[in-house]
């Protein structure tokens, strides 16, 4: 059988804003003060919206009655196609912080060329969640900059979650199958072309922050194939618990 | 954090309005201020402008004074314009 790459395309999208959305959401109740523990939720809440919308299309797509939740919570690890960065445990705020950095830059300049898409639809969601994927980029940048250029404690924190975080980077930019085809139909963005600005920011952003970019570019992948880290099932344990425990059940 | 500072925060409803007063928070500057006023108060579409001020610009006048200050306006009721027979061509004023 063929595979449906628009409806995969449809699934990076949708899961990588599930998951981490799922994965700020931990921080409910725990931010660091009020303030920044609403932000972070708010920002959970954009990611779980746009989610919403690429998982009604992406069950559109693939036409075989299911419905965004079924698609959210009835999935099985390897159905999800998220990238391995956003499935990364919230650790402490540095690595929180940096994560959504690296993960919003990415998303900010694939969101802008997704707005060109040759689907109406997705660059009709596109052109909407950008707005959001906007602020998002703004908040987590200036505290890249405050933290990496504050005092010696939250400089050395930062530096060590960037260190960590970098492995995960470069899957952002590997072609799946499902990008491969998307491109090639003009549907999809080109993330060779973004990877130029994306390089560009993250020099920027983590030079004012004054952060030492690790060396090397080797990465970590298999998140957009649908093959994990050992974190997933257990965000995934959470995710579908209710919908697991108690099928079909509404509120 | 403890030693952020307090700011006060005015938020505009919509254009035309006044910025209002609508709470304070603590944040490092005057950048995170306004962020985080965003996210605190500006999450129901309640406004289209924020303004910022640092709590210690405020200069507030002293509750023991209210009756000096505010006590002889009380009996002032001639200084509403209420004594006078509008036209009708005025309309509602």
């Amino acid at each position: 059988m063929q595979p449906n790459h628009k409806l995969n395309y449809l699934l990076q999208l949708g899961d990588n804003a599930l998951i981490l959305g799922q994965r700020l959401s931990e921080w409910c109740g725990h931010g660091p003060v009020l303030e920044q523990d609403i932000a972070i939720t708010n920002m959970a809440l954009d990611l779980l919206g746009q989610a919403r919308n690429w998982l009604d299309f992406a069950a559109q797509t693939e036409g075989k009655n299911r419905t965004e939740d079924d698609i959210a919570f009835l999935r099985n690890e390897w159905e999800y196609r998220n990238v391995l960065l956003v499935e990364y445990p919230n650790k402490d705020w540095a690595f929180t912080i940096v994560r959504q950095f690296l993960f919003d830059a990415f998303n900010y300049y694939l969101h802008k060329e997704l707005t060109e898409s040759k689907d109406e639809q997705i660059a009709a969601i596109a052109a909407k969640s950008l707005k959001e994927i906007t602020y998002h980029l703004r908040f987590s940048s200036e505290w890249v900059i405050r933290l990496g250029d504050g005092t010696d404690i939250s400089h050395e924190k930062m530096q060590t979650a960037l260190n960590e975080l970098w492995r995960y980077k470069g899957e952002l930019f590997k072609l799946s199958p499902s990008d491969k085809a998307m491109i090639s139909e003009e549907i999809g963005a080109d993330l060779n072309k973004i990877k130029s600005l994306y390089d560009q920011k993250l020099k920027v952003i983590f030079e004012e922050a004054t952060l030492t970019i690790p060396d090397g570019n080797w990465s970590q992948s298999g998140g957009k194939i649908g093959k994990h880290s050992e974190h997933m099932g257990h965000i995934l344990s959470e995710l579908q618990f209710m919908q697991r425990a108690f099928p079909a059940m509404e509120w | 954090m403890k030693n952020w500072p307090l700011w006060e925060i005015f938020v505009r409803s919509k254009a035309g309005l006044s910025h209002k007063h609508f709470g304070s928070l603590h944040a490092a500057d005057e950048a995170m201020a306004i962020e985080n006023a965003r996210d605190v108060y500006c999450r129901r579409n309640e406004g289209v402008s924020i303004w910022v001020v640092k709590s210690e610009h405020i200069t507030a006048s002293d509750p023991a004074d209210a009756d000096p200050l505010f006590e002889p306006a009380k009996d002032k009721v001639y200084r509403h314009p209420t004594f006078y027979v509008l036209p009708d061509e005025v309309g509602h004023m």
